[in-house]
């Protein structure tokens, strides 16, 4: 049994504060509720070299994670490299840069195992034998594999027109898997309805304040790789915006617990054009972005018309000095390529987006080309690869002899 | 026949433990009024200086109503109006 570092819960508008438990809205104004921890009792109890001692997963930061008990769910998770990318770096005209990449995490290769982890030992704690989520695609691989790891039974709400690959991703470990005729959004405000009406543990509706904090842990794993530093900016994938907000509220946590010395960081937002609202409100000084009813583009898991976070995360962009930007989805597919040829790193769609909207951002000097930055690459361009069809060099087909291939060597040396 | 509001659990202190309210209104904004007139106790949970609370979406049929017409939808006979609490999903 660990120390219990879990105060409650707290509204992000009016402060008003709950006992821990499966709630997502403040019952006074309907604000998020936000997990309240005993930063003193976490202080005394756990410090870095605790830390660098565990094993490399996100467990290792387990005293700043909302769970009561050890985890039982995802005891895998995290621990992804951040990996220096100097052939993008050049490619993009930036000194340095540096990639966080999720696309590897366990076991679904998404970033989505970490607020997974934590929702569903979260859900185990309350008592829950029945999970699910609503999904553009990687949670509902991710809640899937993990409630089946754990034997609770999961029902998964997605788009209808979710890319194959993450349909089978689901649909292999066992999960009641829904497709529901809508958007996202349809498939959001239902779940809101079940989790109003039924017992169940839905990972991003009633535990979404614990869930979200899973997220924290891209951020600590940054800091810690880069010899506990934080960089100084940091360009993420926006769906809800949750995660460009708890990466930067990481670094903050990280700094008030004397771990870093700098949280100063700058947060840029990336978004495909077919769906921007977030974008759209950074960069038209809208305090509240615009719902976008039927989101178009084929980066599917960014998809969300009206990301819940929004304003947060449009406020957290303005307030850090960051921005944001959207890319079309020829430009998401040849950043895709870009990565892939420079890095040696498969993203999905919202990676295309990231490295397409970095790239945007660099060249309108809005990211300083001489000042460290961190791309956060969350998802597998396995699950996406009809994405990359159009702009992949075509493989070339010969019969098996060395006249048909020597002409293909660009530079012939003989041994 | 008149428009059922579905009331979410967190209100329903406000109404008696009714999970539905029948209400009457040429539009949603009618409707709501409606409603408060019958539960004063839900206008400020529903409304922050006239304008529905930020975090909270009201669907007619099932679709939100920032993409009809917002408060001033026109409402007919037989409609259903979902008050959801918008903070989950991502």
């Amino acid at each position: 049994m660990l120390n219990q570092f879990v105060l409650g819960l707290k509204c992000r508008v009016c402060g008003k504060t709950y006992p821990k438990q499966p709630l997502n809205f403040c019952t006074e104004d309907f604000g998020p509720l936000e997990v309240e921890y005993d930063n003193a009792a976490i202080r005394t109890a756990v410090d870095r070299d605790d830390v660098e001692r565990r094993p490399r997963t996100m467990w290792r930061y387990r005293e700043l994670l909302p769970i009561d008990a050890e985890p039982t769910v995802g005891s895998h998770v995290g621990g992804t490299p951040l990996i220096r990318a100097d052939r993008l770096a050049e490619d993009l005209g930036v000194e340095t840069l540096w990639i966080k990449n999720d696309a590897v995490n366990f076991p679904t290769l998404s970033f989505k195992d970490r607020v997974v982890a934590v929702a569903l030992s979260k859900a185990r704690e309350f008592g829950f034998k029945t999970v699910g989520c609503a999904s553009t695609g990687n949670l509902a691989n991710s809640v899937a594999a993990n409630a089946a790891a754990a034997g609770l039974e999961a029902y998964i709400l997605v788009p209808a027109d979710l890319e194959r690959a993450k349909i089978l991703g689901t649909s292999v470990y066992g999960a009641k898997l829904v497709l529901v005729q809508g958007t996202y959004d349809d498939v959001n405000r239902l779940c809101s309805q079940i989790a109003l009406k039924f017992h169940m543990g839905l990972v991003n509706v009633n535990l979404r304040p614990f869930y979200a904090e899973g997220s924290k842990t891209v951020g600590f794993e940054i800091a810690e790789d880069l010899g506990w530093r934080v960089p100084r900016h940091v360009v993420v994938p926006m769906a809800g915006g949750s995660l460009i907000g708890k990466i930067y509220k990481a670094f903050q946590e990280l700094k008030r617990l004397g771990w870093v010395e700098d949280a100063t960081c700058s947060m840029y937002g990336a978004q495909a054009t077919g769906c921007n609202p977030i974008a759209d409100a950074v960069k038209n000084g809208r305090e509240r972005h615009r719902p976008i009813r039927r989101p178009n583009t084929i980066c599917k898991s960014l998809a969300i018309g009206d990301p819940a976070d929004g304003y947060f995360a449009a406020r957290l962009i303005r307030e850090t000095g960051g921005w944001a930007e959207d890319v079309s989805d020829d430009e998401i597919s040849e950043a895709m390529y870009l990565l892939g040829r420079t890095e040696g790193i498969f993203a999905e769609t919202a990676g295309g987006v990231t490295v397409a909207v970095a790239r945007k951002l660099i060249e309108q000097g809005k990211l300083p080309r001489d000042e460290e930055i961190v791309l956060c690459i969350t998802g597998n361009g396995l699950k996406t690869q009809d994405a990359v069809a159009s702009v992949v060099e075509e493989p070339i087909v010969i019969q098996p002899t060395l006249e048909a291939f020597e002409p293909l060597l660009r530079e012939p040396v003989l041994t | 026949m008149p428009i059922q509001v579905h009331i979410p659990s967190p209100l329903r202190d406000q109404t008696h433990g009714q999970t539905t309210v029948q209400v009457q209104g040429a539009s949603v904004k009618d409707a709501l009024d409606d409603l408060c007139r019958q539960f004063p106790g839900l206008t400020a949970k529903l409304f922050d200086k006239g304008e529905v609370k930020p975090f909270l979406n009201l669907y007619l049929n099932d679709e939100d109503i920032r993409y009809l017409d917002n408060l001033a939808t026109v409402t007919k006979d037989g409609d259903e109006l979902s008050i959801i609490p918008a903070v989950a999903g991502g």
